[in-house]
C-alpha cells in the first residue's frame, strides 16, 4: 500500500507499531506466488491474487525479485479425494486459470520421482510459483521510502480523531496528521479500527501454521509444490521447495485467541514430519534446519475484510490471510483504485527509483560469489560480512537478530548459531534492541 | 586473491585437529603441494573455543587448554611449512575434486587430486530437536556459547539452564564460569548423568542443580527467554526461571558439504561413508575426524588424521585397490550405533585395521561380525555409549566383492 500510494504521488507515511517491519503475520508463510486457482470465485481475494500475480511478474526484474515457477500439483491420496479433483479443476478454471490439467498417478510419478507411490491422481497448476517472502516486500516498502515515503517504526497507534477533512492520531512518537487513514495493522486489524472508529467490521481470529524446514539437500526430492486436496478450512499441509534451496512442510491450521503467540508444539511438528515422510519419503533422515511457526489474521468471513468509509477518509485492509504475500500489489492498486474513485487526486511519479537488493534466492547470483564481500560470515547460508553490513545500514536499518535474518537470511541455516554467534554479535553491537549479546563485557 | 592456487595435489577443508595433522603428516611424507582451506578467519577449529583441558597429551606430550592447542597445532603446521588459507570457504564440492570457494575475491575454483573432508563437527541446536514453546533470543548450543565468550568476550545471558549432561555440558559449566553467568540448572532427561559419573559433583560444587529424569517441555519469553518447562522424576511440571538456554552434546558431524555433494552419506553416523583408508563413495574425497561421527576427542581426530595422510600418500602412490574392489557393513542390530569403516576395500592382509563402534546403551553380551552365516568374529563386551570400541579386523582376504559383512548383537 505505501509503495502503491507513494508512486501516485501521495505523501505517504508508515506508521509500524513492532522494532522491525514484517514482524507480524508476514514473518512466516510458505512463500508461495498463488496463481489464485482454487481461491473462492468472484472473491475480492480471488481478484486480488490475479491481478497480483500479474503485478508481481511485471516489476519483479526491476526490482531484483525471484521467481521460481515450480508448478504445483494437488495430490489426491484417496478415493474421495481423486473425486474432489475435477470440482477443483472447474474452479480453476472460473477462476481464469486455464492452464491446468488433471493428470494420472504415472504421470505425476513421472515428474515427481520422489513422491510416495500411494499418489492417485493430481491437477498440475503450471504457474504456481516460489519467492522470497521476506525480500519481496521488504523491497516494496523500500521503493516506497527511495519515492519519498517515510517510515516510522516502534511507533503505535494509540488513538485517533477526524476533524471534518483530516485524521489526527495519537502515536507512541507523538501527534500525527494526515488527510487519509488506511489500516494495515494486520493481527491488529479490529483493534485499529476500534482505536479510531469506536468499531470494526470484522474480528480477528488468529490461525496458528507451525512448520518444519528441511536442509538444503532435501530439495533434490522434487520440484513442484506438493499441495493436498484443501478442506473448507485450509489449503492443508504444504510439501516445497523454498527459493533459498530448503524444503517446507507446512502449516498447520490452529485456531488460538493469541495474536503473537508464535510457539511451535513438539507433538505438531512430530505430526508435520510424518505427514512430510509420507507424501516425500525421502525426507525420513534428512536433517531439520529449522521450526517455526506463523499467525495468519483470519476473521470469521471467508474472504478479504476491504472497507472504503467516504465520510470518514478511512480505508481498511483487513483479514488478509496466507494469501496476502502473492495478493499484496493487486490488493494496493484495487485500493488505489476505489480511492480515485471516491475523488482523491495525485499526480503520479513520473521518474520512479527502483531500489534493487542482493538477491538471497538460491536461483540468483549471491553476494558471496561477487569480489570484496569481506568474507562469509554465517557459513550455512553463505551470508557475507558486506550483506550484514548493508542489512544494518540504509534507509530501513535492521534493528532486531529476527529482522536482520529476514534481510540476509544469517542464522536461519542448520547449525543455527553455532558457527556464527560470535562474529555476529559483533557485527551487531549497537544496532538491536535486544542484543544479541548483554552490555557488559568480560574478560 | 590472485595468488590463490588453482591446482594442488592435496585440499583438506578445515583446520582442526584432523586437517592440521594431516597437513602435517603429508609435508612429512614429502607430500608437498598442499592446501589447508579454513572458512574461519582463524586456524585451529573447535578447539579455539573451547577453554576446558586436556588437549594435547597423546599429540604433544602435555597439557594444554583448547586455545593454547589450537596454537599449538597452528604453529606446529606452520613449522612444517603447511599453507594454511583463511577466511576460504568452500561452499560446494564437484566431481573429481573440483572446489568451488567462496574468498572475499569473490567465487573460486580449485582443483586437488585428493580433496580431505575434515569439517568436524557441530551441536544439534533446537530445531532438529522439535522442541516445543517460543522461539525469543537467548537459546544457543554450547559451542556458539562458547565462541561468544571466548573469542568475542561477550556474554548472551546471565542465568541460563543447560540441555543435556554429556562431557560437553560441563565444558558449558566452566565456560559460564569464566564469563561470570550462572547457570540455574542442568536438565537431563536419563536417569543419570551421561558424562562418567565422578563428574556429577561439579555442578554442584557451583550450586547448579542437577535435574536427572526431567525433560524440557516448553521454553516461554517473549523477546528474551523468561522460563523454561519441564517435567520431573515424578511427572510433576515445573518451571524455572532462567534467562537462556543452552542446548548442549547431541552432537552431528557437520557433514553438509558432503550431503550436498551427492556422497553417500551412513544415516547412522550421519557423516560420510568411508572404507578404512578414509575414501568416500567418490574417491577424490577422503575424511578424517569428527565429521566421520558423533564424537571423539581432539587427541582421537589428530590420530585420526595422521593416519588418514598415510593412506592418501599409498593411494597417491598407486599402492591402494580401487574402492570399486569393497564390501559393505551392515548393522543389523538396535543396541550398536554405528559402526565404521561402512565399507572394506579387499586387501592383502587386513592386519592393524580395526572397525570402530559406539554403542546405544549401556550392554553385556558379545558382538558378533558375519559373512553370510560365517561367524568371522566373536567378541564379548560389557560396556557403555561413553565409550570407544575397536574390533580387529578379522580375516577378511577369502572374500570376495558383493558379500556383505553384517554386525549383531548376542546378549
Amino acid at each position: 500500500m505505501a509503495r502503491q500510494f507513494a508512486l501516485q504521488g501521495a505523501r505517504v507515511l508508515t506508521l509500524e507499531k513492532g522494532s522491525d517491519i514484517l514482524a507480524g503475520a508476514s514473518k512466516g508463510n510458505s512463500a508461495i506466488l498463488h496463481t489464485g486457482f482454487d481461491a473462492p470465485p468472484d472473491s475480492v481475494e480471488q481478484a486480488c491474487i490475479a491481478e497480483s500475480h500479474q503485478e508481481y511478474r511485471n516489476i519483479r526484474e526491476k526490482l531484483g525479485l525471484p521467481l521460481s515457477q515450480t508448478g504445483a500439483l494437488v495430490t489426491a491420496w484417496t478415493t474421495q479425494q481423486e473425486q474432489q479433483l475435477q470440482g477443483i479443476l472447474e474452479k480453476a478454471h472460473r477462476n481464469g486459470v486455464e492452464d491446468v490439467e488433471l493428470i494420472s498417478a504415472k504421470a505425476v510419478l513421472k515428474q515427481e520421482p520422489g513422491l510416495s507411490s500411494h499418489v492417485r491422481a493430481a491437477i498440475h497448476v503450471p504457474r504456481e510459483s516460489i519467492i522470497d517472502p521476506w525480500t519481496a516486500p521488504y523491497v516494496y516498502m523500500l521503493q516506497a521510502l527511495k519515492n519519498g515515503a517515510q517510515l516510522w517504526r516502534s511507533t503505535e497507534v494509540l488513538s485517533g480523531v477526524f476533524e471534518g477533512d483530516y485524521w489526527q492520531l495519537n502515536t507512541t512518537k507523538g501527534v500525527v496528521r494526515g488527510d487519509t487513514v488506511i489500516n494495515c495493522a494486520g493481527l491488529y486489524g479490529d483493534v485499529v479500527d476500534q482505536r479510531l472508529l469506536k468499531h470494526s467490521d470484522f474480528e480477528i481470529r488468529p490461525r496458528k501454521g507451525q512448520f518444519i524446514v528441511y536442509d538444503k539437500a532435501a530439495s533434490e526430492l522434487l520440484n513442484a509444490i506438493i499441495l493436498p486436496v484443501p478442506n473448507e478450512i485450509t489449503k492443508g499441509v504444504v510439501v516445497c521447495k523454498t527459493i533459498f534451496g530448503n524444503v517446507l512442510v507446512g502449516p498447520t491450521a490452529e485456531e488460538q485467541p493469541e495474536r503473537e503467540d508464535a510457539s511451535v508444539d513438539k507433538s505438531t511438528l512430530e505430526m508435520l514430519r510424518h505427514k512430510g515422510e509420507e507424501i516425500l519419503p525421502g525426507l525420513a533422515g534428512m536433517p531439520i534446519t529449522a521450526t517455526f511457526a506463523g499467525i495468519r489474521p483470519a476473521t470469521q468471513f471467508k474472504d478479504y475484510c476491504l472497507s472504503y468509509d467516504r465520510q470518514k477518509h478511512y480505508i481498511c485492509v483487513g483479514g488478509i490471510r496466507s494469501t496476502g504475500l502473492t495478493a499484496a500489489l493487486g490488493i494496493a492498486k484495487r485500493i488505489y483504485r476505489d480511492y480515485e474513485n471516491f475523488g482523491h487526486r495525485h499526480t503520479a511519479l513520473d521518474d520512479i527509483v527502483y531500489p534493487q537488493v542482493a538477491p538471497l534466492a538460491e536461483t540468483e547470483k549471491r553476494d558471496w560469489q561477487r569480489a570484496g564481500n569481506g568474507g562469509i560470515v554465517c557459513h550455512c547460508e553463505w551470508v557475507t560480512e558486506r550483506e550484514i553490513k548493508q542489512a544494518l545500514g540504509g534507509e530501513m536499518p535492521a534493528r532486531s537478530l529476527s529482522g536482520l535474518k529476514r534481510r540476509t537470511r544469517a542464522t536461519m541455516g542448520r547449525c543455527q548459531g553455532f558457527y556464527c554467534s560470535a562474529r555476529l554479535s559483533e557485527l551487531t553491537a549497537g544496532h538491536f534492541d535486544n542484543p544479541l549479546a548483554l552490555d557488559d563485557e568480560h574478560e | 586473491m590472485s595468488d590463490f592456487p588453482q591446482r594442488c595435489t592435496v585440499a583438506i577443508i578445515g583446520s582442526g585437529p584432523a586437517g592440521l595433522a594431516c597437513a602435517i603428516e603429508l609435508k612429512k611424507l614429502g607430500v608437498d603441494d598442499i592446501v589447508v582451506l579454513e572458512r574461519m578467519g582463524e586456524a585451529g577449529g573447535n578447539p579455539r573455543h573451547c577453554g576446558h583441558s586436556p588437549f594435547g597429551l597423546q599429540e604433544f606430550k602435555r597439557i594444554y587448554p583448547g586455545p593454547a592447542y589450537a596454537r599449538k597445532m597452528v604453529q606446529t603446521a606452520q613449522q612444517q611449512g603447511v599453507r594454511i588459507e583463511l577466511n576460504a570457504s568452500v561452499v560446494e564440492l564437484g566431481e573429481e575434486g573440483l572446489l568451488t570457494l567462496s574468498l572475499e575475491s569473490g567465487r573460486h575454483q580449485i582443483k586437488a587430486d585428493k580433496v580431505v573432508i575434515a569439517t568436524g563437527i557441530r551441536e544439534n541446536p533446537r530445531a532438529p530437536r522439535l522442541v516445543s514453546g517460543q522461539r525469543p533470543l537467548g537459546i544457543m548450543t554450547t559451542g556458539a556459547l562458547q565462541s561468544m565468550v571466548y573469542l568475542s568476550h561477550k556474554k548472551p545471558f546471565n542465568r541460563p539452564v543447560i540441555v543435556g549432561s554429556e562431557l560437553v555440558s560441563f565444558s558449558a559449566i566452566a565456560s559460564c564460569r569464566h564469563a561470570g553467568i550462572k547457570p540455574v540448572a542442568m536438565l537431563e532427561q536419563n536417569n543419570r548423568i551421561i558424562a562418567l559419573q565422578p563428574l556429577q559433583f561439579y555442578p554442584r560444587l557451583f550450586g547448579i542443580d542437577v535435574l536427572t529424569h526431567t525433560q524440557l517441555l516448553e521454553i516461554e519469553g517473549k523477546q528474551k527467554v523468561s522460563a523454561v518447562n519441564v517435567q520431573v522424576a515424578d511427572g510433576s511440571q515445573q518451571s524455572i526461571a532462567c534467562d537462556g538456554v543452552i542446548f548442549s552434546g547431541q552432537f552431528t558431524p557437520e557433514a553438509s558439504l558432503a550431503r550436498l555433494g551427492n556422497l553417500q552419506i551412513d544415516p547412522l553416523t550421519q557423516g560420510p561413508v568411508v572404507d578404512q583408508f578414509g575414501r568416500c563413495s567418490d574417491a577424490a574425497y577422503v575424511a578424517a575426524g569428527n565429521v566421520l561421527r558423533p564424537v571423539e576427542t581432539a587427541g582421537w581426530c589428530w590420530r585420526e588424521g595422521r593416519q588418514l595422510a598415510g593412506s592418501i600418500k599409498a593411494d597417491l602412490d598407486g599402492k591402494l585397490p580401487d574402492i570399486s574392489h569393497s564390501i559393505r557393513v551392515d548393522v543389523q542390530c538396535d543396541e550398536v550405533k554405528y559402526v565404521m569403516p561402512q565399507r572394506v576395500t579387499l586387501t592383502d592382509s587386513h592386519r592393524d585395521q580395526f572397525f570402530q563402534l559406539r554403542l546405544k546403551r549401556p550392554a553385556k553380551g558379545s558382538l558378533e561380525i558375519r559373512s553370510g552365516d560365517t561367524l568371522l568374529l566373536s567378541k564379548s563386551i560389557h560396556s557403555r555409549p561413553e565409550r570407544r570400541i575397536l574390533l580387529s579386523m578379522p580375516y577378511l582376504e577369502a572374500l570376495a566383492v558383493g558379500e556383505t559383512l553384517t554386525v549383531n548383537f548376542q546378549s
